[in-house]
């Protein structure tokens, strides 16, 4: 019982802080990270993705420069593209948050790619995610796991 | 001076041929822009011969009488095919009784990863009434082609083995006869599918 003690204390953290960071807006800086959310995964064999919107409320750009997770060791800033009703897959490369404006990871369009998945993605579960800005440096925030089928944040 | 007339008479006809010939040849331009954007056409005629989840040999006859939303996909897709089943599960669960006459089937364009039981495992994370239908490449090329569908494979260095597929993202809807009826391009909301449906069945 007091080993697994800390694990269930560090759990219950982890839960608090989890269901206050989702249920509101993280803020660094000028940015604001909100509605974060992420599929369930089959596995760990596929890549999954995780979905978000960024505000910036400043008067000059930022850049997302990219992602780290303990859910995946490789997630990466994917886009959507989609030429004469083909869709296509491809890193975004530095994505640019510009001043006033926000920019929205969404199905059909960018999201986190999460590739070689530590652990299964599943519903009813958080993991956390780091968003790293050219300027305003690391971001934390934690994702909700929603169900394989969900299609947007307000499931 | 009858010189000069039959001169511009010359000059009007050629104007006149000319007129006609722009317009004509704007006007097919115009229909084959108007094609290409409504995409599929009564050229499609969908043909198939694949396995599905349960390791069962069909082709389009296996599914006479009913009608069928056809999707491309692979299961190393992370966006654009969840949220497309998960939709094609919205349209199901949205027919009520009338999903009988309907099966969505999510056909692969990545034979070498997605065997039967790799299917079976993905489309019943979103519903059960999706049949996930694979093959041989030569298999499923040929029923891509029949779809006037498209798939390539490209090389990506971020995701698993090193590629990824690129891919007709629309649904397409086929009759109980087995005929091409539409297409629905992706990100067609499920409600709307579903109001579609109804006034077809």
């Amino acid at each position: 019982m007091i080993r697994v003690l800390p694990r269930i204390l560090v759990s219950f953290v982890f839960l608090i802080a989890a269901t206050t960071a989702s249920a509101e807006q993280v803020r660094g800086g000028d940015l604001v990270v909100e509605m974060p959310w992420a599929r369930a995964s089959i596995g760990t064999s596929r890549p999954a993705a995780a979905y978000l919107t960024i505000k910036n409320e400043g008067l000059s750009a930022d850049t997302l420069l990219g992602v780290k997770t303990d859910a995946a060791a490789t997630p990466e800033v994917h886009k959507m593209e989609m030429r004469d009703g083909i869709a296509n897959m491809g890193p975004a490369g530095p994505v640019e948050v510009p001043a006033q404006g926000i920019v929205t990871l969404a199905p059909g369009g960018m999201h986190v790619m999460l590739r070689n998945l530590n652990h299964p993605l599943k519903k009813g579960e958080y993991f956390s995610m780091t968003l790293i800005f050219e300027k305003e440096g690391q971001i934390n925030i934690v994702v909700p796991i929603y169900s394989i089928g969900a299609s947007g944040p307000d499931e | 001076m009858t010189t000069v007339r039959s001169i511009l008479w010359v000059a009007v006809a050629v104007a006149l041929a000319v007129f006609i010939w722009l317009n004509v040849w704007l006007d097919s331009g115009q229909h084959a822009i108007d094609d290409s954007s409504n995409g599929p056409t009564s050229a499609v005629s969908p043909t198939f011969s694949l396995t599905d989840q349960l390791g069962n040999f069909v082709t389009e006859q296996a599914y006479r009488g009913e009608w069928l939303l056809v999707f491309f996909g692979f299961t190393n897709c992370p966006d654009i095919c969840p949220t497309t089943l998960a939709e094609l599960a919205q349209v199901m669960e949205g027919l009520g009784t009338n999903a009988e006459s309907v099966t969505p089937l999510f056909i692969s364009i990545d034979p070498s990863r997605d065997r039967p039981k790799t299917m079976a495992e993905y489309v019943i994370a979103f519903h059960s009434t999706i049949v996930g239908l694979t093959g041989t490449a030569a298999q499923i090329s040929a029923a891509v082609g029949s779809f006037k569908a498209y798939f390539e494979k490209r090389p990506l260095a971020s995701v698993p083995d090193g590629y990824t597929m690129g891919h007709t993202s629309a649904v397409y809807l086929i009759s109980p006869t087995g005929a091409f009826v539409r297409t629905y391009s992706y990100g067609t909301p499920a409600e709307e599918i579903v109001t579609d449906l109804q006034q077809r069945l």
